[in-house]
């Protein structure tokens, strides 16, 4: 059996994507395009499954790949932390040219090995699907392979046992009741209170802006402490005590005005006071 | 075309999987390139069982993605454990037998 034309411009095609995609899984920095770009080249070989009449492991390969293995790899980014990009830094001088280059020679013996094989034709699935593809598969699993799928059960229940034990974790004392929680509050002495909110005394209310205490100085007490750890706090602080130095230059320019020009204040005054009315309507429109 | 074209989409995929486990240092993409390593073998695989006209490749090929499926149940957990004791994904940061 030979390939058709068509056949021929779908590999060169998805093999060209399929190429990028494995080359994008080890070059880009953060893992969740890694992820991405794996998923990908895992479509586009599921594409080649089923061209090539393997249509159950196509399937199978979308619905556990692409699926299941891919959304469980983007799961794990996402509790790990999606910001954490990979350190560019060699930890072992050189280390990362001898991969390179060891990459470079083992594909190039791979290669050269398949090409020593003579290889013209397939024989194709036509005869060996005739009674389609999952019968001829199922035939086979629960004749030659029996053995094999049997193991793979006990395998697979081993593996779930196992992830369980590895990320339980048991609680060894018990959790702090909201009465013994104010209680050592009480007997620490600091913040005897809860927490001040967020953002009250600062221009927005988001979570993630703290609090201004009356010298115009954010107060870190106020937002989460996820955030603060993150260091996600959007400070306004700054631009708030910029905006009251400036309010107070102004009055005291006012008030400097008033007391020196005493011969012709009316003028002074006026300004003042429209500058001030623009202010108020600068300040509402914010 | 030829039918070894795909074997040798198969040999490219899984030596870029190889020089990724060697490249890269954050465990989760180590991971990733050993699952591209195994796909690459699985596309081998059926490329095998249609040159020969019978399913065992396929079925081989089943095989490996039940197994890849369990890897990566099993290392996932690992490298989220790691993660919770060190705060850190990176493969470097293992180190807790080194003399």
């Amino acid at each position: 059996m030979t390939t058709s034309t068509g056949e021929a411009i779908q590999f060169w095609v998805l093999g060209i994507v399929a190429v990028l995609g494995a080359l994008g899984t080890v070059g880009m920095r953060k893992a969740v395009h890694s992820a991405l770009c794996l998923a990908g080249t895992m479509i586009v070989l599921a594409v080649f499954y089923l061209a090539q009449g393997a249509y159950f492991l196509g399937i199978v390969q979308i619905v556990v790949y692409t699926g299941a293995v891919m959304m469980l790899f983007l799961f794990v980014v996402m509790l790990v932390g999606i910001t954490a990009a990979d350190s560019l830094k060699e930890t072992i001088r050189g280390q990362r040219a001898a991969a390179v280059l060891c990459g470079i020679g083992f594909g190039i013996l791979l290669i050269a090995g398949i090409a020593n094989a003579s290889l013209h034709r397939f024989t194709g699935l036509a005869q060996a699907n005739a009674g389609g593809n999952v019968e001829g598969l199922a035939r086979l699993v629960f004749t030659t392979y029996v053995w094999a799928f049997e193991i793979t059960g006990a395998l697979l229940i081993t593996a779930a046992v196992g992830a369980m034990v590895l990320t339980h974790r048991e609680r060894t004392e018990r959790p702090a009741t909201q009465r013994e929680q104010s209680e050592a509050r009480v007997r620490e002495g600091r913040n005897v209170t809860p927490l001040p909110a967020p953002g009250v005394f600062a221009r927005h209310n988001a979570v993630d802006v703290p609090g201004l205490l009356p010298d115009g100085t954010p107060s870190e007490l106020t937002v989460n402490q996820t955030l603060r750890a993150r260091g996600q706090v959007r400070d306004v602080g700054g631009e708030q005590e910029r905006r009251v130095r400036k309010l107070e230059q102004r009055s005291d320019e006012y008030v400097e005005g008033v007391t020196e020009g005493e011969g012709a204040p009316e003028g002074g005054r006026d300004r003042s006071g429209d500058n001030d009315g623009a202010n108020h309507a600068e300040g509402a429109a914010k | 075309m030829n039918p070894a074209n795909y074997l040798y989409l198969s040999a490219l995929l899984f030596t870029i999987g190889a020089a990724g486990v060697l490249i890269r240092r954050n465990a989760i993409i180590v991971f990733m390139c050993v699952e591209l390593m195994l796909n690459a073998c699985n596309l081998a695989f059926v490329t095998f069982s249609r040159l020969h006209g019978n399913l065992d490749g396929q079925i081989i090929a089943f095989f490996t993605m039940v197994v890849a499926a369990a890897e990566v149940v099993v290392g996932l957990a690992i490298i989220v454990t790691f993660f919770r004791s060190r705060h850190s994904a990176s493969v470097d940061d293992a180190d807790l037998m080194k003399l």
